[in-house]
């Protein structure tokens, strides 16, 4: 679901691979998608005569939610199949599409990468099956992600990652710091941190695109505005401003400790409180509670620091969905499939597992709520994801080439985070790159 | 006037380490080469580089050792408190399943059919270039250099594409038909047929009555055979390493190779909900490695003067 920087520079090869996929592309027409509505008759006529179903999806909870499908429609086999996390798999599918082979019957999506399969006709409107009916069943940062910027619905929520603080209560007792509420705060933190102990850090950050671009949400930027294929980018509107004052003062005080998201350092730093805080998705905990085990009950989560005191604006950060490819066969078992997963029974199954919902009734959900996190001591954390799920700012738009965009990020952006290069310069030059290759792609890009 | 030859070749040369003023003799040096001389600076960068290449190595051993917490916290070099070696061997065998064994005898399977292919198409067909004369063969000199100077890599998507229009992604073929083709095995077995096997032989056998075949059977492969085997060696480490290939023809994780398998353990540290296995990935990487390690010991008189071939012109 969220990317580690380093899998982002594997993209180089995913360039490569969606150059030759383009030109292999350009022959093709879009006859696979129809707009005739399927009828639930249809969907229950396909399960009674069943058939195979191939899932790419690297979402662990799927697995029991698969069994739990074949069991309830003992006709359909669904063939889950770990294409590669994130990147990897896009890398295989948007192969599989050039090839027009091989291409699964659905496939996981992260939010940030719909938009490129949803324009290029890769993605199948749901909309004929009915999923505008379930729109008013997600919250809104992850209902506007899957509409990809028109009415139209590319694919149907699986998770969602309103963003939260987590932060190591034990440091922040130790040294009688207080845990911030505003970003201002968090530098205050950070500076307080690092004087008491020069080994600890208020975070890790050695430029991460999806953190980012997160905060730019959550400050009120907009970088990014997609009207088919008339593209604006700009990253020097005011709330892109807020985010690049203090992470430039961050940077500048060397208040981040140079450690990348997801690696073994990491895992480490989070265990013996030299990263002291991450503002990160809500479906963090999973991974708190399998990988930095020996920390249990040092951790707790806070309401993500506002760029104004009392704003209470949120955003996403991750998460993914279940989308059909165009190019798959089974449609109507395929949409039952998604629709048994992330909205049907799969949805309890996958919470039971860990996951969290995009779900609006699970998210307010009393039992949801109440749930206490042994691994933040007891604490009912749900509350707060579920405050920031409410929260979520749902006018955020990503690239129709975010993965791109992404795997270019530590050659524009992350020179601020290794030599004297300015943030705002950085995202100057992220901006130009993103432009220009937008325009070598067919895109119209203005600044 | 040998004192003046003396003179003329000593002339007095300003040295630094020299003090005094009298011109000496140069010492005899006891230089031959059974006994090589030793240079301090030759053995210092020797030594650095073998640590450079063992360090890693030697990390992995040890981590191996540890426990998934116990990686996080110690020092990497150095060996944890508790000892579970034994404990990771196990879990690796038997975690998901004991999904490692299947990559394990995947691989074996790929290294089997497409190293042992590559080297058989590789001896015949350098056997073949080096000794016999027919139009073309400058043509077939020029792509074979020119095939060694493209990656793998490079070829891959392009093989995808095609492979996918045969049907065959997703099988083990897929990683198995382009395994076969090596280069680089060919050129090297070309020239070291050219230096090892001498035509005057070939002849003998001939006007002895062997026909081809019995001929290249032989009198020709027991010649070849230490090319075989650094040919061979090459192949099976370049298949038993071979990631990017499997990792775009490949998506039933029961098919992958222990590369490809590895990496999806990973990974499982970078997926929200996933579980980090590390100590599993670090433990099966010993594991992956052992059996190359065993192989370059066990064969290593034959590659070593298999890699000499060719460097000295007789």
């Amino acid at each position: 679901m969220h990317m580690n920087p380093r899998r982002l520079l594997r993209g180089l090869a995913l360039v490569s691979a969606l150059a030759l996929g383009a030109t292999a592309c350009g022959g093709s027409d879009d006859s696979g998608s129809s707009s005739k509505p399927v009828s639930a008759k249809d969907v229950d006529a396909a399960l009674k005569k069943g058939g195979n179903l191939t899932v790419w999806a690297w979402e662990p909870t799927l697995k029991q939610v698969a069994a739990d499908f074949e069991k309830e429609h003992p006709a359909v086999h669904v063939n889950l199949v770990n294409a590669g996390t994130g990147n990897d798999q896009y890398k295989a599918l948007q192969n599989a599409i050039s090839a027009k082979k091989g291409v699964p019957d659905v496939a996981q999506i992260e939010y940030y990468a719909l938009g490129q399969y949803a324009l290029t006709k890769g993605l199948d409107d749901l909309t004929p099956y009915g999923a505008d009916k379930l729109a008013s069943k997600y919250s809104p940062g992850p209902l506007n992600a899957v509409k990809a910027g028109t009415k139209n619905i590319y694919a149907l929520p699986m998770d969602s990652g309103p963003m939260a603080l987590f932060y190591n209560k034990k440091v922040f007792d130790k040294y009688k710091i207080k845990v911030p509420t505003t970003w201002d705060e968090y530098l205050t933190a950070a500076r307080a941190l690092h004087k008491a102990d020069p080994k600890a850090y208020i975070a890790n950050d050695t430029g991460d695109a999806g953190e980012t671009t997160s905060l730019l949400w959550q400050a009120g930027s907009r970088p990014y505005k997609v009207d088919g294929t008339k593209v604006t980018i700009n990253f020097s509107d005011a709330g892109a401003k807020k985010y690049t004052a203090v992470w430039q003062k961050l940077l500048d005080e060397k208040l981040l400790a140079p450690i990348s998201g997801w690696t073994d350092d990491w895992y480490k730093g989070l265990g013996d409180g030299t990263i002291a805080t991450l503002a990160t998705g809500a479906w963090m905990p999973a991974n708190f509670a399998t990988g930095v085990k020996g920390a249990s009950g040092d951790w707790r989560a806070a309401p993500l620091p506002a760029w104004t005191a009392g704003d209470k604006a949120s955003a996403e950060n991750g998460g993914s969905s279940l989308a059909l490819p165009t190019l798959g066969k089974n449609k109507e078992l395929a949409y039952a499939f998604a629709e048994y997963a992330n909205a049907g029974k799969g949805v309890q199954t996958r919470l039971k597992a860990g996951a969290f919902p995009a779900t609006t009734a699970d998210l307010q959900s009393s039992t949801f709520q109440n749930t206490e996190f042994p691994y933040f001591g007891g604490q009912k954390a749900n509350k707060i994801f579920a405050d920031s799920a409410a929260n979520v700012a749902s006018d955020w738009s990503y690239l129709p080439y975010q993965v791109y965009a992404n795997s270019i990020f530590n050659d524009t952006v992350g020179k601020a985070y290794v030599s004297g290069t300015k943030l705002t310069a950085g995202l100057q030059s992220w901006q130009d790159a993103s432009v220009k290759y937008g325009n070598e792609q067919g895109f119209t890009v203005q600044k | 006037m040998s004192g003046s030859v003396t003179t003329v070749s000593q002339p007095a040369r300003p040295s630094a380490g020299s003090s005094g003023a009298v011109p000496r003799l140069r010492k005899p040096r006891r230089h031959s080469p059974g006994r090589p001389r030793r240079s301090v600076l030759l053995t210092v960068l020797t030594g650095l580089i073998l640590l450079y290449s063992l360090v890693p190595l030697v990390w992995l051993v040890i981590s191996a050792t540890k426990t998934q917490e116990g990686l996080a916290h110690s020092f990497g070099l150095w060996f944890n408190g508790d000892f579970a070696l034994w404990d990771n061997i196990k879990e690796t065998f038997t975690y998901n399943d004991g999904v490692f064994s299947r990559w394990l005898l995947n691989t074996v399977l790929y290294v089997a059919l497409g190293a042992g292919g590559a080297t058989l198409l590789a001896v015949l067909g350098g056997y073949a270039l080096a000794k016999f004369d027919f139009p073309g063969k400058r043509a077939v000199f020029a792509v074979v250099i020119g095939a060694v100077a493209v990656p793998g890599t490079a070829l891959a998507v392009p093989t995808f594409l095609m492979f996918s229009k045969m049907g065959l992604t997703d099988t083990p073929w897929a990683v198995i038909i382009p395994s076969l083709i090596s280069p680089f095995g060919l050129y090297l077995m070309w020239v070291f047929a050219t230096e090892a096997v001498p035509a005057e032989l070939m002849e003998a056998a001939r006007i002895d009555g062997a026909g081809e075949l019995r001929t290249f059977f032989q009198v020709v492969l027991p010649l070849l055979a230490p090319g075989i085997v650094t040919v061979s060696l090459f192949t099976m480490v370049a298949t038993w390493n071979n990631y990017f290939l499997p990792l775009i023809m490949l998506k039933d994780p029961d098919w992958y190779p222990l590369t490809l398998g590895l990496n999806s353990w990973n990974a499982q540290a970078a997926t929200a909900g996933g579980t980090p296995v590390f100590h599993l990935v670090i433990t099966g990487s010993l594991i992956t490695i052992l059996p190359l390690i065993a192989a370059f010991l066990l064969l290593q008189k034959y590659w070593q003067s298999g890699l000499a071939a060719g460097s000295v012109k007789e």
